[in-house]
């Protein structure tokens, strides 16, 4: 038990703020050594900015002492805080709007990550901005999924288009294009029930979906938008990884980051798949979805 | 992408190495890099992995190398020992009370799976000719009420609530009486997912833990949890005190180095693990398959076993 209780006193000392600790690695080290490295090496990896991506930036780092861009400690968080800021941002953000017809938006990912509260706050998003919303309740599986659906539905007094649990979510995507057409509306967002990127018969479940849409309407979906919980960590790779496959993602949303992750993953994700992040969901209501900004997140995940 | 396997890498670590019989500091140096690595990319917390390196190393430096063991081998066997050992022993059972029902109750982040693992719970105790009663006390999710009703009718097994606006520890404090007189034997309540630094949150679950005396406090955990596993467990079980852990969402393909996360800085057994979203998918956790999930080792360890 003697290994339980070292850990538990060191890691109380690490649930200290990060800017702290990158404060105490300025002051700390009067120059940089391979020790302050090691530090900054942990603080990247304690994000879940991943073996793979922390080693990148540390080659960074160290060119970067070389051309002498970091001349000393103090150097250090500026200088990776604007290269991860590049990293996410390249390649940013066409946000996709259907020329004539409805916007088609599908939401996809693993289960339990945010994707039905995500639609209902982008719902409440877009009728604020005056357009009108049809919600599709694609996720026939989960108990209680349509229900939960229709409830964020009549928060944000968007129309929701449901069959009965276990009806055949392609069915149901098929109406709710048929209607969005019909009705004129501006927005249709597309709930799916959550799934494991490993589950072959689930991401073919997934491409027919997909397909559905492409039959309907040849220039949706016009956003296919993976949601990642920020508390995932190195799988996320994975499963943006295997996801397009199914349905090519056009954006990332990153959700709770409400909590203490960091969602750094991210980092690995745009650095490895170069997919955008184009929301970040920081709470359980209806208002807690805020648009994306590099340089925020990069500087937040030196932060508590 | 390809990951090489920490079998893999060590093989070549060594191969550039000339120590034999006995290992070197410096032999052990170099693989302990690897092992770093590889558990940082199973996404054990860091500052497990340093106390955990800094174990292994300690036994790996003058061990005695087996002659049929290559060096790489050895310390594979080394580390697979000390990571089952770490996980702990196989505890798949819950406390069943003296005088019933006995009372469990789930926590945990949102989205975690809980209200899955009531249902599950609820299949494994009914299957042992329990007679569950599952207590819907998320007021907050929308639809969450109904979800644990649409699982109950699946299961066949009662599901109490009240009226909307009640009291999560009101619930939970009546549902008991429900139980006494209606012959359950077991009492599973489904909480809301919350956040362990949501602290009018947390304090709700002390409320409840204080008024009902659970026999069985279970985190649920899921299984693709990053670096942030080890904060979560640790204010839970600080505000709690926790009884077990379940970790869920196992039938994908994370390495679930948070399971290790977890036990490591709570102390308390992983019960169960899920592995699909079908009510029937609960299976008792077993350390060394764990062990050897996290590091990716696959056969490797069989052989080892034979050597
Ligand atoms: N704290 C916090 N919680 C969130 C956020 N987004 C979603 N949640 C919660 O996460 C849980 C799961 O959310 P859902 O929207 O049901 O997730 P889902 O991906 O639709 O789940 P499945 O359909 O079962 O795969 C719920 O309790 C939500 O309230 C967020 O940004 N912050
Ligand atoms: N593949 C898989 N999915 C699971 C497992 N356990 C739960 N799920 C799924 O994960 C999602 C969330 O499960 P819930 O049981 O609603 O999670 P929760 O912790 O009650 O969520 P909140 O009440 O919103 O905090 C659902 O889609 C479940 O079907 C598992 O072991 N494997
Ligand atoms: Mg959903
Ligand atoms: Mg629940």
């Amino acid at each position: 038990m003697g290994f339980f209780n070292k850990l538990k006193s060191s890691l109380t000392k690490t649930r200290k703020s990060f800017t702290e600790k990158i404060e105490q690695l300025v002051i700390g080290y009067a120059d940089i050594n391979e020790e302050c490295l090691d530090e900054l090496e942990e603080i990247l990896i304690s994000a879940d900015v991943g073996v793979h991506t922390t080693m990148k930036l540390m080659d960074d780092v160290r060119a970067g002492i070389k051309k002498k861009e970091i001349n000393s400690p103090q150097d250090l968080q500026p200088f990776l805080i604007k290269r991860i800021g590049e990293i996410l941002s390249t390649g940013e953000d066409k946000a996709c709007i259907a020329q004539t017809g409805p916007t088609v938006l599908l939401v996809i990912g693993v289960n339990g990550v945010g994707k039905t509260t995500t639609i209902g706050k982008l719902a409440k998003y877009y009728k604020n901005k005056n357009k009108s919303v049809i919600l599709a309740a694609a996720d026939t599986f989960r108990a209680a999924a349509i229900d939960q659906l229709q409830i964020w539905g009549n928060r944000a007094n968007a129309d929701v288009i449901a069959h009965t649990e276990g009806a055949d979510p392609a069915a149901v995507v098929f109406d709710a294009l048929k209607a969005a057409i019909s009705r004129k509306a501006d927005i249709l967002i597309i709930d799916t029930a959550g799934r494991l990127h490993t589950k072959a018969n689930l991401m073919d479940e997934l491409n027919k979906i997909y397909r559905v849409i492409k039959r309907e309407i040849p220039d949706a979906p016009h956003e296919t938008l993976l949601i990642l919980d920020a508390t995932t960590g190195q799988n996320a790779i994975h499963q943006a990884e295997l996801f397009t496959k199914a349905a090519p993602i056009s954006g990332v949303i990153l959700t709770k980051l409400d909590g203490t992750a960091k969602g750094g993953v991210v980092i690995g994700i745009k650095e490895q798949l170069a997919m955008p992040v184009k929301w970040i969901g920081v709470g359980e209501g209806e208002d807690d979805l805020q648009p994306f900004d590099a340089e925020d997140f990069a500087t937040a995940l030196f932060e508590k | 992408m390809i990951f090489e396997s920490l079998a893999e890498k060590l093989q070549n670590t060594f191969k550039k190495l000339r120590g034999h019989g006995r290992l070197s500091a410096e032999d052990v140096n170099a693989a302990m890099r690897d092992i770093r690595m590889a558990l940082l990319e199973a996404d054990v917390n860091f500052k497990v992995v340093k106390s955990f390196v800094a174990k292994i190393k300690e036994r790996a430096i003058g061990a005695n190398i087996l002659e049929s063991l290559t060096p790489a081998q050895a310390v594979i066997k080394i580390v697979n020992e000390e990571l089952t050992e770490l996980m702990g022993g196989t505890v798949s059972r819950i406390n069943i009370a003296a005088n019933p029902p006995t009372i469990i109750m789930m926590v945990g982040l949102q989205g975690a799976g809980k209200t899955t693992s009531v249902g599950k719970l609820g299949t494994m105790l009914k299957k042992q000719g329990k007679h569950p009663l599952f207590v819907a006390a998320d007021v907050y999710r929308p639809a969450a009420v109904k979800q644990l009703q649409v699982i109950g009718k699946q299961l066949d097994i009662p599901v109490f609530s009240m009226a909307e606006g009640s009291n999560p520890v009101t619930i939970a404090e009546k549902s008991l009486e429900h139980a006494h007189s209606h012959a359950n034997d077991v009492v599973i309540i489904d909480t809301a997912g919350r956040l362990h630094i949501n602290e009018e949150l947390m304090q709700e679950l002390k409320f409840i833990k204080d008024n009902v005396h659970p026999h069985e406090i279970l985190l649920v955990v899921d299984a693709m949890t990053g670096q942030d596993a080890v904060n979560v467990a640790e204010s839970f079980n600080a505000d709690l005190g926790l009884d077990g852990v379940v970790l869920t969402k196992m039938d994908g393909d994370a390495r679930g180095g948070a399971a290790l996360s977890v036990k490591a800085v709570t102390g308390c057994p992983i019960k169960f693990v899920g592995t699909g979203e079908k009510l029937d998918a609960l299976e008792p956790f077993y350390p060394d398959r764990m062990a050897s999930r996290i590091l990716d080792m696959g056969d490797v360890l069989s052989l080892i076993e034979k050597a």
